[in-house]
């Protein structure tokens, strides 16, 4: 029995990703469509895993916006649909959603934002709340696994009613978390798709889909709007925990509620703050609002991470001074919140805390005081390519390649796990320079080409992933091939969307529901667009330095090099060793070689150890993962590798 | 096996380094509890785990409400390490004088100790740190036990049968029987099965 699909009424453990996908399901989604993205690809895989039984269309997409415009035209033609990204990827697909948000849908269309406050898997703490506001759809946002699933459900509802699309934001604490859940029903039907278009340009439901004349339609998108602030007035996702009589309100919504909660009980103060959880964020219930605000002086926001709500909140407030007074408010702007990062339940009792003017009880002193003293003995743990990543092979080879060209050359990075090699820790050598957007390093580099005439000179590296390829890279590529940029882009192909879990994308042959489906060639799109194209392992160290060395003699033109090792972490070779490795303690001469401990001060391979007794190179063989790699840059040839017989 | 919790909520922590399975652990435990009628919430941290970072799910077990993905900090009662180091790093913001830790012995260096930047402690200074600090500690070496039943990673099975054995949650090996067979393929459940009883007899 797969747990998505339990029976109603049961209880089961769903993460919060789960939930919404359970959700999706039992409002009787029909098209799915994603580009995966820490922390919601779990969403789709789910959803995939499911799509037979549940006759459901799922698709990993080239990237965000393309999902949003598969998902839209499933709306367009009657049915139910969603599409589900990370924060960032509400930006990508941000130009079609302005324009979707003024045509307007018809069935269903749910879009699901997962944010990363902290950015705990991300280059960013990006926000996509404002887009709500900006682009006029309503906003939802779940404070539990079990709102996570009824919201989504609910979602779809709501985007029929008002004949909009309606954003749901979730956080990785909401997405990556995990809670009991009640089961719904799973619904029966299979709807037929049907595109309607005859009627006129001015009827969004039976006309052509079109954001045009803008004057009616985005005055019908205000309308849809307003009509969904009146729902949110009566909806249950909105509820007040707390006393009649208060000395302080808490507005939250998302996680920060379960943080908020945590908060009030940890310094005892149920019986004087209250809580009003809101699960429609945008536009704000406003009567809802009044109703509360008014019960007190003192208000304070706990959000994450721009203060959207707080803006909105303070906003209408203005509005009503007569009716509900003037107000002190708490929360990100006034500083009584960090302005940065994620919150959790001792930042908000701390606050509250302060605010109350009351202590509240932690550790004895003398015990907090031996517990700093352990935290000064524990080594941090820096991250770092895994044991057999393909990617510290490929920037061994890139810096190696640069090094001997003595032209102080450099990498513009990219979006992957091979953002690493822009951090100190990560390896010894530093390459990467730049680190922004999706496809952003080819087109950084492509600028840096063409500043030659401004007396600039150094080689330009830039490097992507092969999932980033297809998702942003190729109109980069493109420009620089046109404009005669002078670039040496490197593919680090792995064989999989890799950071996020391995998801399929188009350049192989597998379907997010396992079918095959055509590959779309790298290469070959690079040779269409007329660079020069070479392929190498990067595990071969001689012959891939070899090629980045003769690429970076041949000036003027883009040169493109596809460094093809499937990921250490990939199904077909997680726990699979190709080769046994071993230090041969007689050549290894320790500290005594001139090489000044390179395989573990500079290569940094987490199973590549330094024996602290014997002050030589040792491997542990519970890590190791078997490239062989390293037996390649030990100048001793001490590491020695031995071929795992497969049968 | 009576279903009752010392404390409501109960707070576990789970950690250890990406690639120990520290997630099926938490997800086995969870689903443990869950059967026995308890609200569990677990907030992870696993968008590093591919990356040799420090892995840690915050499990809260109550009989009432979900909790807060995040343990307020001091607040943890249990603390199941499947590295060392990363028992001392858990126990350093959220330990309290009440709290039990269980944790494998088997060091993973990080990164910063094999450059030789910093020093790994000994495990009798860890050993020391536990008894100082800790209401009952554990130290095992389940790696070991694990790579004599042919693979490493099942450890962190190891751990969870050591920690039904601490008896400081009403969990014992049925209720994990019943467990692996709703969420793990059948031929891998009497490997799984055979590293749970091993966890039992190191406690």
């Amino acid at each position: 029995m797969i747990k998505l699909l339990s029976a109603a009424n049961k209880e089961v453990l769903f993460m919060g990703n789960e939930a919404i996908a359970r959700g999706a399901l039992e409002a009787g989604v029909n098209v799915a469509a994603a580009y995966p993205g820490t922390p919601s690809s779990e969403i789709i895989e789910n959803l995939a895993a499911v799509a037979k039984e549940r006759n459901l269309y799922v698709e990993w997409s080239t990237n965000e916006k393309v999902a949003v415009e598969v998902a839209a035209a499933a709306s367009f033609a009657g049915l139910r649909s969603m599409c589900v990204m990370k924060q960032n990827g509400v930006n990508v697909a941000s130009d079609f959603l302005l324009h979707l948000t003024a045509s307007g849908t018809r069935g269903g269309l749910v879009l699901v934002s997962c944010e990363d406050p902290g950015a705990l898997s991300s280059v960013n703490e990006g926000e996509s709340r404002y887009f709500a506001r900006m682009l006029e759809m309503p906003l939802l946002e779940p404070a539990d696994f079990q709102e996570a699933k009824d919201l989504t459900k609910w979602a779809f509802e709501l985007s029929e009613k008002v004949h909009n699309i309606v954003m749901l934001r979730s956080v990785t604490r909401m997405s990556h978390a995990s809670g009991n859940v009640i089961c719904g029903k799973l619904p029966n039907k299979i709807p037929q798709a049907r595109f309607v278009y005859d009627g006129p340009l001015t009827d969004p439901l039976t006309g052509p889909v079109i954001s045009t004349p803008v004057g009616v339609k985005h005055k019908l998108q205000q309308e849809k709007l307003k009509t969904a602030g009146e729902l949110f007035e009566k909806s249950s996702f909105n509820k007040y925990i707390g006393p009649k009589k208060l000395r302080l309100l808490i507005i939250t919504s998302s996680a920060c509620y379960l943080y908020s909660k945590e908060a009030v009980s940890m310094l005892g103060m149920q019986g004087c703050v209250g809580i009003l959880k809101l699960g429609c964020t945008w536009p704000l219930p406003e009567k809802l609002l009044k109703k509360y605000l008014r019960l007190t002086k003192n208000i304070m926001i706990v959000e994450e991470v721009l203060p959207f709500m707080e803006e909105n909140v303070k906003v209408l407030a203005a509005s009503y001074p007569k009716e509900i007074g003037v107000k002190t408010f708490y929360g990100k702007i006034d500083g009584t919140f960090p302005s940065v990062g994620e919150l959790n339940p001792d930042v908000v009792a701390e606050a509250l805390a302060k605010i109350m003017k009351v202590k509240y009880k932690t550790l004895p002193a003398s015990y907090a005081q031996e517990l700093r003293k352990v935290a000064a003995v524990i080594p941090p743990r820096d991250q770092t390519f895994c044991p057999g990543c393909p990617h510290r092979a490929s920037f061994w080879n890139i810096n190696a390649a640069l090094k001997l060209d003595g032209r102080e050359g450099f990498v513009c990075g990219d979006i992957g796990c091979y953002a690493m090699a822009a951090l100190t820790p990560a390896i010894g050598f530093h390459t990467v320079r730049t680190l922004h957007s999706m496809g952003s390093g080819t087109g950084l580099a492509s600028g840096f080409a063409k500043l030659d005439m401004f007396g600039f000179n150094k080689p330009v590296v830039s490097v992507c992933g092969d999932s980033t390829f297809y998702h942003a890279v190729i109109p980069a590529l493109i420009n620089a091939q046109h404009n005669k940029a002078d670039i040496i882009f490197v593919v680090l192909d792995n064989a999989g969307t890799a950071m996020t879990g391995f998801q399929p994308h188009p350049g192989l042959t597998l379907s997010a529901v396992g079918e095959t489906v055509p590959a779309v060639d790298i290469g070959k799109i690079c040779e269409a667009i007329g660079a020069k194209v070479e392929v190498s392992d990067p595990f071969d160290l001689g012959t891939t330095t070899k090629k980045i060395s003769a690429f970076l003699e041949e000036k003027g033109n883009l040169k493109v090099l596809i460094l093809k090792q499937t990921c250490a972490l990939s199904p077909e070779k997680k726990g699979k060793k190709q080769y046994e490795i071993k230090v041969n303690e007689e050549l290894c001469l320790g500290d005594d070689c001139g090489c000044n401990r390179l395989c573990t001060r500079i290569f940094r391979c987490p199973a590549l150890i330094w024996d602290k007794t014997k002050k030589k190179a040792v491997v542990d063989e519970v890590i190791c993962a078997g490239c062989g790699f390293c037996a390649a840059i030990c100048p001793q040839n001490a590491i020695v590798k031995t071929e795992v017989d497969a049968s | 096996m009576k279903n009752l919790l010392a404390k409501d909520p109960t707070n576990i922590v789970i950690t250890g380094v990406g690639g120990q399975g520290n997630v099926m652990a938490s997800r086995v435990l969870a689903g443990m509890l869950v059967a026995k009628g308890f609200y569990v919430t677990i907030g992870e941290t696993f968008g590093m785990s591919q990356r040799g970072g420090s892995v840690m799910s915050h499990l809260r077990v109550s009989k009432k409400s979900a909790w807060s993905p995040q343990i307020p900090l001091g607040q943890a009662d249990i603390i199941v390490a499947l590295e060392p180091s990363e028992a001392l790093r858990v126990l350093s913001r959220w330990g309290n004088p009440r709290v039990a830790v269980l944790s494998n012995n088997r060091v993973v260096y990080p990164i910063g100790v094999i450059t030789g930047d910093y020093d790994y402690p000994d495990e009798e200074k860890i050993k020391n740190i536990f008894a100082k600090l800790t209401a009952k500690s554990w130290m095992i070496d389940a790696t070991s036990v694990a790579m004599e039943m042919g693979n490493p990673v099942l450890s962190n099975i190891v751990m969870i049968g050591a920690l039904a054995k601490t008896a400081l949650l009403p969990i014992d090996r049925r209720a994990f029987e019943k467990e692996i067979n709703k969420n793990v393929a059948a031929d891998k459940r009497g490997a799984n099965l055979a590293a749970f009883d091993a966890g039992v007899k190191m406690v």
